[in-house]
């Protein structure tokens, strides 16, 4: 029994990760950036999230809100912070991009207080049985909403003239130019897209812990980092199966290995060992 | 002038620490975020041994080489995966390093070491055998620079495939960088440690890996001159920004984002440019 509820606990763990990698490879697979900042987009989400919910929004509408603010948020980061660097060595944008991460935590501290934020009515904390597991019905929605949010995707992805771009524009940005695919466009929507999701998670998370704090991006967004690469690094399949596993491997890891190190060694031992392994990551087809 | 002292040591120490990632990072062109880890190994590593017994001299040998041997280890990594792989590895390093030690109770666990015993220099003292130190680790730097091994890093830095095929052993220089890069983090660790005389897992964490890489990237990637002076200003910040208190790390990483947008190739880049455009007025007249 204890097998399964660790499996569960992994997997909403692995929900939440997956929401916030997911906007991180698509970044990653169009820019080759390691978008560092892209945890202040998960923080604002959830900022906006609590805000709106408190001031009487209903849940529905904190989401779309939090949604189109980080979204917001994200295009102007990429037109503002990224677009300047994009010929530049790969290590430029990252400090500036872990520069801009810090200064936002910071303003978060400074215009809300270190204590963080609650939600003045916390919704969706009842107790749900499922098949002799008890989850908080946060916990299944996250799960639901991963699935959910992950299927549009896709379908976007696949079946609609801009997904179509964004793949082509990937795979062989100057092709895809060529054909008449507008970048700019292209990675606007990208990480309008992405900084969502990041809003998204940013809104699940504040509910899960019933609490919102400047510091709350910094953790999940170097596990995200770890996903990304243990996805191979720019495919959405492969960080997704990463995210799950990885949710996993740390529920099973601090009880096992509790005593010796603590979660993130735990998931940051799992990165090293694959990659050494498999330099390519886990699900990389090459 | 306590403060000041306290203030130059600090600085001394800084300085060492982002020179030895300027050696990997700069010279050699293997990112490294996870390079407080070594400070940290140093720093244990003399912790542990001053409080067996040994004088602080003694001390930093075994702290170097201590860091070296992990160093090495680590930078078997750096022949295996590159670039943002090598970065997100080197980031895990950092991370294993704080969970390994916070759960060890032989490592003072969450608690950290306290009661370092005393360097017996005495303060004054001791912030000169610091900067000797840091002198020492200039010179190095700069020998190697000029020297046949800082050539082969610079090309392995510019294009590592060309390297192998002109019939270098790039993997034998890699290690070298790691080796001697993180032997003089653990040095820079062996006196913080002695200097704070109580060090904890947090000292040595990633957001310390990222302040020295951001010191190295100010000061100009591979640049000397350039990395002393951004590592003696960017570790004096925060204590004269006292003034504005709260708003202190919102000021580092605005300005660590602004010299990114602005002038990606450091400080050292900027004066270049500066002296570039004075030559060229120069020329006109």
């Amino acid at each position: 029994m204890l097998i399964v509820e660790l499996v569960a606990q992994g997997l909403v763990q692995g929900s939440i990760y997956a929401l916030i990698a997911l906007g991180l490879t698509l970044v990653y697979g169009l820019l080759r950036i390691l978008h560092v900042a892209h945890a202040s987009l998960f923080t604002l989400g959830a900022y906006v999230g609590v805000l709106l919910a408190n001031a009487g929004a209903g849940l529905v509408p904190a989401f779309v809100g939090a949604m189109v603010v980080a979204g917001i948020a994200g295009v102007l980061m990429y037109r503002l912070a990224y677009q300047p660097l994009l010929d530049k060595p790969p290590f430029v944008a990252l400090i500036a991009s872990i520069g801009l991460y810090i200064a936002s935590e910071e303003a978060f501290r400074i215009a809300f207080g270190a204590q963080g934020l609650s939600f003045a009515d916390p919704r969706l904390q009842g107790q749900v049985a499922l098949g002799g597991l008890h989850f908080k019905q946060a916990e299944l929605m996250v799960m639901a909403g991963t699935v959910v949010i992950i299927g549009i995707l896709a379908w976007l992805q696949s079946r609609t003239r801009i997904g179509v771009a964004c793949q082509a524009t990937v795979t062989d940005p100057q092709m895809a130019e060529s054909f008449g695919i507008s970048l700019r466009q292209v990675r606007d929507i990208n990480f309008f897209v992405g900084s969502a999701l990041a809003g998204f998670a940013g809104v699940w998370v504040a509910l899960l812990n019933n609490l919102v704090e400047p510091t709350m991006g910094s953790v999940p967004s170097y596990k995200a980092l770890a996903i990304i690469v243990l996805g191979g690094l720019g495919s959405v399949p492969g960080t997704l199966a990463a995210s799950l596993v990885l949710g996993v491997i740390e529920a099973f890891g601090t009880i096992y290995l509790g005593k010796l190190l603590d979660r993130n060694a735990i998931a940051f031992a799992f990165l090293i060992l694959v990659l050494m392994l498999r330099p390519q990551g886990l699900f990389a087809r090459r | 002038m306590d403060y000041e002292i306290t203030l130059l040591t600090g600085m001394a120490i800084a300085v060492m620490f982002a020179l030895s990632l300027n050696l990997i990072t700069g010279f050699c062109g293997q990112i490294s975020l996870g390079h407080a880890a070594f400070q940290g190994v140093g720093a244990y590593a003399a912790a542990m041994l001053g409080k067996a017994g040994w004088p602080f001299l003694a001390t930093l040998p075994a702290a170097m080489l201590l860091a070296g041997v992990l160093g090495v280890i680590v930078g078997l990594a750096s022949l295996r995966v590159r670039d943002d792989f090598l970065a997100i590895t080197t980031m895990g390093v950092v991370f294993l390093f704080v969970g390994v030690v916070r759960q060890q109770d032989v490592l003072g666990g969450e608690l950290g070491i306290s009661g370092i015993p005393d360097h017996g220099f005495g303060k004054l003292g001791f912030m000169l055998v610091a900067m000797l130190a840091c002198v020492l680790v200039v010179l190095l730097s700069v020998h190697i620079r000029r020297a046949w091994m800082g050539r082969v890093f610079n090309g392995i830095a510019e294009d590592e495939d060309t390297m192998r095929v002109l019939g270098i052993d790039v993997p034998r220089y890699k290690l070298a960088a790691f080796a001697i890069g993180t032997a003089l983090a653990g040095l820079s660790g062996a006196f913080l440690a002695y200097h704070l005389q109580f060090i904890g897992a947090d000292n040595f964490g990633f957001i310390e890996s990222i302040t020295v890489l951001s010191m190295v990237v100010v000061g100009g990637i591979g640049s000397v001159p350039g990395v002393l002076v951004a590592a003696a200003l960017l570790s004096a910040l925060p204590a004269w920004f006292q003034f504005i208190g709260d708003y202190k790390l919102l000021v580092y990483g605005g300005l660590l984002f602004l010299m990114m947008r602005f002038s990606p190739e450091g400080m050292a880049g900027l004066v270049r440019r500066l002296r570039g455009a004075g030559a060229a007025r120069e020329g006109a007249r």
